[in-house]
């Protein structure tokens, strides 16, 4: 058995000795890497979200100008790589910012790596939102929409009370794909330097030289991640769709 | 539920009830195409004001252009006396110019659509109730209960806690009379309320309908269930290619028609 042979001193002491989560292992750092990594994808996964639903009342109900911004907006952050996006975004965009400050009067300040990862790939996250939910809001019956004008619904109300939660159904689907992205888009941000959890890998594959662990390990970690997300999915997706009859094959 | 009502009509002044819609003058332009060529309608409290005439005489149109679901191009909208303040917009057509206004008096018509348009991710229940505590500012607790009460004189207090996508076109109509019913309207607005129905209940949402007109609501009726608006109607308007053709009393307008139009449209419809 030469694949036992060759697993077998593999698993007992060396891997999990590398893995374990005290030190001389380098279990807490993946798992910090981790959670670094969640929050990026939770901030960035919610501020796509905002501006999503921003985008998508301005591209349908906004003003001519308003129109033209977003469709601006959605085709260029579209059209650029994610990867030169964030390279500009963020030595540009911390640039910026100090310039303005320092324009002012300020000092210039350090930008956290946590807040740039998030409105980076928020911004990312948005432009796809936007189309996303812009195609939901347009599935709707609109004879839904006209019953909350005709009854005097003013429009902040008619968005959070009807467009939003008719919207949803057909949003969910698109908007899981964004969420499972936003997880994964956060390892792009290993190129700023960020301790996400693929910049944790690397740092523990490159000192242990142990490179085949860790990035099996990292890649069970996204896998667990993407697992769990996708049983809270669909209980907000059955949830979404609680007005709608079920879809069955003719004959159940 | 009587008491209700009394209260919404104000007492006749000088013998005459007080004008709950008047339309004056209406045009209503979609691009080239002229839908409503100078329009006028009035519906006194306790009237029901059926609209007739064939498709695409813009008898839809003028019942949406009341609550402003449609902009009209121009003419006069009074509702309960008041002028809906109109402002022109860059396509030509008037639009509501103070949206709290709009708002104020979309929120006391009461209006059913062809299509039902149920508010698909809420119950039953919830869509009776919705208007009234999100809109009119009615407690939570107590909007309930008058829901209840308007979902079991609709024949549906069994389903209350149902989604409409569950339930038959005539019971998803009755629910969306429920739901008209609970902003308290001062008139209520139907739109070929059976138009969408299968004909085996259209009976059951006429007869709904039926019953608010002989309780004494105030309405305007598009439809094309020329019995039912001779039973019911108190003044029936003739539309024909966006200008009032004939109007008066249905014995009148059914029984001895004027105009060669009507004629034809009342043998066609047989």
């Amino acid at each position: 058995m030469p694949i036992e042979n060759l697993l077998n001193p593999m698993l007992q002491s060396a891997t999990i000795e590398l893995l374990s989560i005290s030190p001389p292992g380098w279990g807490a750092n993946l798992l910090r890497g981790l959670a670094n990594s969640i929050q990026i994808a939770v901030g960035a996964f919610g501020l796509g979200l905002a501006i999503g639903i921003a985008g998508a009342w301005g591209k349908l109900y906004g003003s001519p100008m308003v129109r033209d911004l977003m469709e601006i907006y959605t085709t260029v952050v579209r059209a650029v790589p994610e990867l030169v996006l964030i390279l500009l975004l963020y030595y540009a965009g911390t640039d910026l910012i100090n310039r303005a400050l320092d324009s002012f009067g300020y000092a210039p300040i350090d930008i956290s790596g946590l807040v740039a990862g998030i409105c980076v790939l928020g911004v990312v996250q948005g432009a796809y939102a936007t189309e996303v939910i812009r195609g939901a809001i347009l599935a709707i019956p609109q004879g839904q929409i006209e019953a909350a004008r005709a009854y005097g619904m003013p429009p902040g109300k008619m968005l959070r009370r009807i467009t939003l939660p008719a919207m949803l159904p057909f949003a969910i689907p698109g908007l899981a794909n964004l969420w499972l992205i936003a997880t994964k888009d956060t390892a792009l941000l290993a190129v700023v330097g960020f301790n996400e959890l693929t910049q944790e890998t690397r740092q523990a594959g490159a000192t242990t030289k142990a490179y085949f662990t860790f990035f099996v390990a990292a890649g069970v970690l996204y896998l667990l991640l993407t697992l769990f997300s996708n049983v809270i999915i669909g209980r907000i997706e059955r949830w979404a769709r609680r007005g709608m009859p079920p879809v069955t094959e003719s004959g159940q | 539920m009587a008491a209700v009502v009394a209260a919404q009509r104000p007492a006749p002044t000088d013998g005459v009830a007080a004008e709950a819609i008047h339309v004056e003058n209406l045009h209503k332009k979609f691009g080239q195409l002229h839908v409503l060529k100078g329009v006028s309608l009035s519906a006194r409290d306790g009237e029901v004001v059926a609209i007739i005439g064939g498709s695409g005489s813009g008898k839809s149109t003028l019942l949406r252009c009341i609550n402003c679901l449609e902009n009209p191009t121009s003419g006069i909208i009074r509702v309960n006396g008041e002028q809906i303040r109109l402002k022109p917009n860059s396509l030509g057509d008037s639009v509501p110019a103070d949206r709290r206004q709009i708002e104020r008096i979309r929120s006391r018509l009461g209006m059913v659509f062809q299509s039902f348009n149920l508010w698909s991710h809420m119950t039953l229940i919830e869509n009776v109730i919705e208007v009234p505590v999100h809109v009119l500012g009615v407690k939570r607790s107590d909007a309930i209960v008058e829901a209840e009460k308007l979902l079991a004189r609709v024949g549906l207090a069994e389903k209350r806690d149902v989604y409409p996508a569950y339930l038959s076109g005539g019971q998803q109509q009755r629910a969306a009379i429920a739901r008209a019913l609970a902003v308290q309207p001062r008139v209520m607005l139907f739109d070929e309320p059976t138009s969408a129905l299968d004909p085996e209940l259209v009976g059951e949402v006429l007869k709904v309908i039926g019953d608010l007109a002989r309780e004494g609501r105030t309405m305007v009726l598009v439809t094309h269930e020329m019995k039912f608006a001779r039973e019911v109607a108190t003044h029936v308007i003739y539309l024909w290619n966006g200008v009032v053709e004939e109007e008066g009393p249905p014995e009148q307008i059914f029984g001895a028609p004027k105009s060669e139009r009507l004629k034809q449209f009342i043998r066609s419809i047989g």
